[in-house]
């Protein structure tokens, strides 16, 4: 049997994938004011625009805090996506109004993946954004996608913090705003910069007993008008304090330790030091990024056919440096958390085997094992998160990293004695929102993509057997399995 | 050779293993890489190892279920698997594939779908039946690869990362040391196992080594309970449900890139993440349900005949050149042992590997990518 070329690689990807389902001038990811503001523009000026927002998301979802750290403290009306979505459009009147601009909305759509041709891929048939509902998947052509991904909760880990009732101040502003939909009754709040003051006023407003804000430093961070306004709602702020631990019962958060010994009742802890812009979409698609300090974390920096709006293009400047202010927050924490503290909820991963670097528990450690450690590998190349997350699964798990990653680099950094801005940011990889195999799945794909199917290169000459070489059964085996291993 | 210097020119697993290999020797070994071991492809793949297409099979076998202790560090290795059929075709292919088996002493055992299920339990009840190999296996390939870097330093070895090796120096027919941009590693040996960049390196010795690049993609889920039998392949996707309980599978096209000197310039993952998800949704329909939370590419070379390339060339007499062409985990701990002989004894003590020599490529037309079509898309 001659192995006859003939130019073409019937295994290659080329002319296989299919072509988007629909085509926009302008996608816009996020409908937050700064994206349906985008939006009414585009549309206003004769664009065709979709907008697209992943709220509401499943009860499951938010169960491991998706998009936001909700802590498990949503009340059962989450569950319920009619009156979800009711609860959107009325909190949210600007929406009817793009509608009438003639933008095309989806909600509950998220949006998990932005693909385009570049190093390392040129097959793409034209650049695209992967959607998903409850119900599949699809892609959608775009000339720009304005990303207005909002910004994300910074979650902290400290002894206690892996139970229900330890949440983000953007989770429980959507959950008293948006949703009212917050299943607790007495909140304590850590931080005290503008995000946590707003917080705590929010949630007093909405009745709320804010029993106090903690903050590491020694007086408040936030700006000064915003301070006098809770000190004239009459909620303290204990500063150069932190908290020790947390301890709870079957429903989450009972009470929290400080510093200072002393015991507060509360059955929330809202973590309100600090918000990351959702560069997600961006760093999955190896766009630019770069590090601001002042408007809160990586950034989108330049990508002709991205533009980024709102909180993901960074946070208000107000020159106050976020990334200083976390770092003192995680010396602090690191210093009253634990060997056993976790860092990793999904993955359990501890403080003591994060800086280890040792495997999951299911795994054996043998003595060369236990021996190894951040410090040993420290000696071979500067700390990268990436390869953290490799050997001991920190952010490997269902959230995708979010209640962990960020607190990982700034472990890093510090056991490391590098500057934050020193360690690699952690791959986010699509989909970046998790999405079952079926929803996933490509039910419908082109003739092109099966024909081209084979479960490796399907090159004939690859999976002969070496003892059937120059044997009938050389022949036989490429005639029942032609280039595949098995195809 | 002991006592002897050997620098090898990339620290993915094949780079790895032999320098892991030839420091088990007492030859002193230093590892370059250009940036973390095991970062590219090595890294990346579905951690198969069974690969009775090679003439390496029989050591692969013989050292997988060892290597944890070998190396004191753990790999994940599982023992077995099993290839599930979804159509009648695939039921036919996958028993010639068992035939095969049983005449090579193989042990294999045709499994009926209710026996599937047992085995398998995200399995269906649609499957046409499977074939259950009672050898072979997988592993972690991230914590494999970085176990042979640990066990290399234990030996005495050294790992130099983030540093891209620059050039050569030569003398009497012989390579005498292997510059980077910041030092000159002098040696008495060279292991080029630097896979898509092994062209580039090589040209600079003035040696032709044909291969090609490409990008293939893989995705995960998040945990299922774990399987009694979790190295999984079939209805034309591999993979495997690692220790933790998620599902990782790949397969499907791939595409042919232009890889320069310095390596990938990216690895970027698709929408095939879409077509990858059906079919092992197809193939594990009680997994269907599973969240995808990641997927990602890799870029791996190929030989022309898709063979490895395990040689040690006549000149210069002292380089060892190692690509597996795109198959190179699984075999990791045979083509280690291999390199080391080809280094130290100049013949491969435990297997005739005549087929992987370089030389068979010496008639090679120019067009070979264009005649395959194995070029970039333009």
């Amino acid at each position: 049997m001659e192995l006859n070329f003939t130019g073409t690689d019937i295994c290659a990807i080329n002319g296989t994938r299919s072509a988007p389902e629909t085509h926009y001038d302008i996608v816009v990811v996020g409908a937050g004011p700064s994206g349906i503001a985008a939006a009414i523009d585009a549309a206003t000026a004769g664009a065709k625009v979709l907008l697209v927002d992943e709220n509401p998301v499943s009860g499951a979802l938010m169960g491991n805090d998706i998009p936001l750290y909700f802590g498990g403290r949503m009340t059962a009306a989450t569950q319920n996506t009619e009156r979800m979505l009711e609860a959107i459009f009325m909190s949210m009147p600007a929406l009817e109004t793009a509608m009438d601009a003639g933008v095309e909305l989806l909600l509950g759509t998220t949006a998990w993946g932005v693909y385009r041709n570049g190093p390392g891929v040129a097959s793409l048939p034209q650049q695209v954004v992967g959607l998903a509902d409850s119900e599949r998947s699809w892609l959608v052509g775009f000339d720009k996608i304005v990303l207005a991904t909002g910004a994300r909760d910074l979650a902290m880990s400290f002894p206690g913090w892996n139970q229900p009732g330890v949440m983000g101040a953007a989770a429980l502003q959507m959950l008293l705003t948006r949703y009212e939909a917050f299943a607790g009754q007495r909140i304590l709040v850590l931080g005290s910069h503008d995000l946590a003051l707003e917080t705590a006023l929010l949630a007093q407003a909405r009745g709320i007993d804010v029993v106090a804000l903690i903050e590491v430093r020694d007086a408040p961070q936030g700006n000064a008008e915003l301070v006098a306004k809770v000190a004239a709602a009459g909620i303290a702020i204990h500063c150069g304090q932190t908290i020790t631990s947390a301890t709870g019962g079957i429903n989450g958060i009972e009470s929290a330790t400080l510093s200072t010994g002393d015991v507060i009742a509360c059955d929330t802890i809202c973590v309100a030091i600090g918000l990351i812009p959702s560069i997600e979409l961006v760093d999955a698609m190896h766009g630019p990024r770069a590090l601001n300090a002042t408007r809160g974390g990586y950034i989108p920096a330049g990508e002709p056919s991205v533009t980024a709006v709102g909180d993901c293009a960074g946070l208000a400047d107000s020159g106050f440096d976020h990334i200083a202010y976390r770092m003192d927050w995680m010396r602090a924490l690191s210093d009253i958390s634990a060997d056993d503290t976790i860092i990793c909820q999904c993955e359990e991963v501890t403080r003591a085997d994060l800086i280890g670097v040792q495997p999951p528990n299911y795994l054996s450690r043998p003595a060369p094992m236990c021996a190894r450690s951040l410090g040993t590998l420290l000696e071979d190349g500067p700390a990268n998160p990436d390869q953290i997350k490799r050997l001991t699964r920190a952010g490997m798990g269902v959230c995708q990293g979010r209640r962990c990653r960020d607190q990982v680099a700034m472990l890093l950094a510090i056991e490391a004695d590098k500057p934050f801005g020193s360690i690699p940011l952690a791959s986010h990889r699509a989909p970046v929102r998790p999405l079952p195999l079926k929803i996933l799945a490509e039910w419908d794909e082109p003739a092109e993509m099966e024909a081209a199917w084979d479960v490796w290169f399907g090159i004939p000459t690859q999976w002969v057997p070496v003892e059937d070489l120059n044997t009938p059964y050389q022949d036989e085996h490429r005639q029942m399995l032609y280039t595949g291993m098995y195809t | 050779m002991s006592g002897s210097e050997v620098v090898i020119v990339g620290g993915g697993v094949t780079g790895l293993s032999a320098g892991w290999w030839l420091a088990r020797s007492g030859v002193k070994v230093t590892v370059l890489d250009k940036f973390i071991v095991g970062w590219e492809a090595s890294g990346r793949n579905g951690g198969g190892a069974s690969h009775y297409s090679s003439p390496l099979f029989d050591e692969e076998q013989r050292l997988w279920p060892q290597m944890d202790e070998l190396l004191g560090y753990p790999t994940e290795h599982q023992k077995g698997r099993i290839l599930i059929a979804m159509t009648e075709r695939q039921w036919e292919q996958y028993r010639f594939i068992a035939e095969r088996h049983t005449r090579l002493n193989h042990p294999v055992e045709l499994l009926d779908v209710k026996q599937v299920q047992e085995a398998v339990p995200l399995a269906g009840d649609n499957s046409f039946g499977g074939v259950h190999y009672k050898f072979g296996g997988h592993a972690n390939p991230q914590r494999s690869v970085q176990a042979y870097a640990w066990a290399l330093q234990d030996l005495g070895g050294k790992i130099v990362q983030h540093s891209p090796v620059t050039g050569f120096e030569t003398a009497g027919g012989k390579v005498t040391a292997v510059k980077t941009a910041n030092a000159t590693y002098g040696c008495d040996a060279v292991v080029v196992a630097a896979g898509p960049q092994i062209p580039q390196l090589m040209a600079q010795l003035g040696v032709d080594v044909p291969l090609a690049a490409a990008r293939a993609e893989m995705i995960i889920t998040e945990p299922a309970p774990m399987m009694p039998l979790g190295g999984v392949d079939g209805h034309k996707i591999y993979g495997r449900q690692t220790l933790r309980g998620n599902l990782a599978y790949g397969g499907g096209p791939h595409e042919w890139l232009d890889v320069d000197a310095t390596g990938p310039a990216a690895r970027p993952s698709t929408p095939l993440a879409r077509n990858l998800a059906k079919r092992l949704a197809e193939l594990l329909p009680k997994a269907a349900h599973l969240n995808v939370i990641r997927s990602w590419a890799g870029i791996i070379e190929n030989s022309p005949d898709g063979r490895p390339i395990i040689d040690r060339l006549t000149s210069p007499d002292n380089v060892v050149v190692a690509s597996m062409s795109s198959v190179g985990f699984g075999l990791s701990p045979a083509s280690g042992h291999a390199i080391r002989d080809l280094v130290i004894d100049g013949k491969c003590s435990f297997a005739d590997i005549d087929i992987l020599k370089l030389s068979r490529f010496d008639n090679l037309e120019s067009d070979w990518r264009e005649k395959r079509g194995w070029m970039p898309i333009s």
